[in-house]
């Protein structure tokens, strides 16, 4: 990968002449793209910075202007009333949503990988067909039927709507992950006389493992972000995101930024650690 | 958020390949049993839904009943009556994710361009970067916005101080805000598939390219970017389809002005209580967004699709 990167970085200076001592434009016409990727990194921060900045604001009634930096919010993040119970809502969901969404949809990704069936082009329609519709018509087409089958609104409806939308990301990320395994890992264990359910739990399973883990975390990640499907199935439920929402009409209080800042923290503390830990193993 | 399962096949072997042929030509009851419960699952919550929205869009209220009830006249009039009534909404909704995608497209082709070619062994590292918004709530980051680009905020009155922007200029509350709430929060949709397509290209092509004396410029127009459609195709669709249908930003950065068909569809489901309305409007927004799909792909001539 790297003499991939060396190749491309020579490219350039072939192409101008010989000598390299230029002034500043030539260094800015060297570098431009990476002093571009800066600035988009900048763009892409901004709001997380904001959002970190302000969870550290002096708490009022809102959380629009600087008053005056304060622990307060991180020490006591259940302080303003709702918050806390919206996040444990949103936990809640997003656990019982993830871990039926996970199992549902590594079953169809085995099978999809791995066997040969009638009716894999419908299947594939039909998993491909929820990624490619509007957030807003899944959630009205799913208000409709609960409203003509008179099915109460509440965590059952949400949690049916959450699994519905991940699904088909857990079987695209799991499938990735099985077709780009080592098939003579597999044969290698039926050679020494594995049999196949032997096999699949020692040679296969622990091998998509992680791709399933992945497929869970973004299963999590978009269970516990998602308003729109939420906002029209929950009745009278708040989670989280709904919380913010709801009360941006009035003012935010400073401790969802807490939590909004914590849940950024620690993804990225997941992703991060996970991908040192993955770097450490290739060089060992 | 395919993004992550996106920038995953880019890297895979060769995704939505034919399973491997390890068991040739048995067939067993073990595949149905695996699929069974998740696609009875799609099929109860997916498929019959759009039914169901299919048979409210021609319901009328049940005369003298209650707020919220409705019968089955198969009045198909509906259509033509809420589409013409909400054209405007339908036309901004196209032109503010249009514009969106477009931009999404112009500001992630030079940060996946760099991902893919100059980053080294940072390229994983950065790739969580991109998708570093995600991990804040979606809400929260589009307030974020609205604070950043309010009149008090440090970002407006600086450019007005530096006269880059008139005194008068209000940024919030516009259909400026809406495309750039947009573009900002479905950017990662769109980095993740160029990454991946420009991922796969095999540099010496790049590198030929120059040889031969073409531009830099001549290069990414005649070798780069026709190399990286698929990326720029899977992109546009992940960006555009979110964005037609998205009422958040509209609702927290625009005004009753800027408002698109998601808006309506949910004032009508909720504040108005008028559920045909909303199916309607729903049901043309999927169609209207399969047509302009279908005919992009076609255009684009690419059949790779996710």
């Amino acid at each position: 990968m790297s003499t991939r990167g060396a190749v491309l970085d020579d490219a350039p200076s072939r192409a101008v002449p010989a000598r390299r001592r230029g002034g500043p434009v030539r260094w800015l016409r060297r570098h431009a793209l990476q002093i571009y990727g800066v600035l988009a990194f900048v763009y892409i921060f901004t709001p997380i910075a904001y959002v970190t900045v302000f969870s550290f604001n002096e708490p009022a009634r809102t959380n629009l202007t600087w008053r005056g930096f304060t622990l307060e919010n991180w020490q006591h993040p259940c302080a303003a009333p709702d918050v806390c119970s919206a996040l444990g809502n949103s936990l809640k969901i997003g656990l019982s949503a993830t871990l039926i969404a996970t199992v549902l949809g590594t079953m169809i990704a085995f099978a999809l990988q791995r066997h040969r069936f009638r009716g894999r082009a419908a299947t594939n329609t039909l998993i491909f067909l929820p990624m490619a519709t509007p957030e807003v018509v899944l959630a009205a087409s799913l208000l409709t039927l609960f409203l003509n089958m008179r099915v109460p609104l509440g965590f059952t409806t949400i949690v049916i709507a959450h699994v519905m939308f991940c699904i088909s990301f857990v079987v695209v990320a799991v499938k990735a992950r099985i077709a780009s395994l080592d098939p003579r890992l597999e044969q290698a264990a039926a050679d020494l006389y594995a049999n196949e359910v032997e096999t699949f739990r020692r040679i296969t399973l622990p091998l998509v493992a992680p791709g399933i883990l992945g497929a869970a975390l973004l299963a999590f990640s978009l269970s516990f972000d998602d308003f729109i499907i939420t906002n029209f199935v929950s009745g009278n439920v708040i989670t989280f995101p709904k919380f913010v929402y709801v009360s941006a009409q009035r003012g935010i209080p400073a401790n969802a930024y807490v939590i909004g800042a914590a849940m950024f923290f620690i993804s990225m503390l997941i992703v991060l650690g996970s991908e040192l830990v993955r770097r450490r193993r290739v060089r060992a | 958020m395919s993004i992550a399962a996106v920038a995953h096949t880019g890297s895979g072997p060769e995704p939505g390949q034919e399973p491997p042929a390890a068991t040739p030509g048995r067939r067993s009851s073990l595949p149905y049993w695996l699929l069974l419960p998740g696609l009875l699952w799609l099929f109860v919550f997916f498929a019959i839904p759009i039914f169901t929205l299919l048979g409210t869009s021609t319901q009328t209220p049940v005369p003298g009943g209650d707020v919220g009830a409705f019968e089955q006249t198969f009045r198909f009039a509906n259509y033509p009556e809420a589409v013409r009534e909400y054209t405007e909404q339908f036309v901004r909704s196209f032109v503010y994710a249009g514009l969106a995608t477009l931009f999404a497209l112009l500001i992630s082709y030079p940060l996946a361009y760099l991902i893919a070619f100059r980053a080294g062994r940072w390229r994983n590292i950065l790739l969580v970067l991109v998708v570093a918004p995600f991990f804040t709530s979606f809400i929260l980051r589009t307030i974020a916005w609205r604070q950043i680009l309010s009149e008090e905020g440090f970002v407006v009155s600086s450019l007005k101080f530096l006269h880059v922007i008139p005194q008068d200029m209000n940024v919030t509350a516009s259909a400026v805000a809406v495309v750039a709430g947009i573009t900002y929060n479905f950017l990662p949709f769109m980095t993740l598939p160029l990454y991946a397509s420009l991922e796969r290209i095999d540099p010496r092509l790049i590198e030929a390219g120059g040889d031969l004396y073409g531009s830099s410029f001549a290069v990414l127009r005649k070798v780069t970017f026709p190399l990286s459609m698929p990326g720029v195709v899977a992109g546009t669709l992940l960006t555009f389809i979110p964005a037609a249908g998205d009422y958040v930003n509209a609702a927290l950065l625009g005004t009753p002005r800027t408002q698109m068909i998601g808006n309506v569809v949910e004032s009508r489901f909720f504040r108005i209580v008028d559920y045909p309305t909303a199916a309607v409007l729903s049901f043309v927004l999927m169609a209207a967004i399969l047509v302009l799909v279908t005919l992009y792909i076609r255009r684009a001539g690419t059949e790779e699709l996710v």
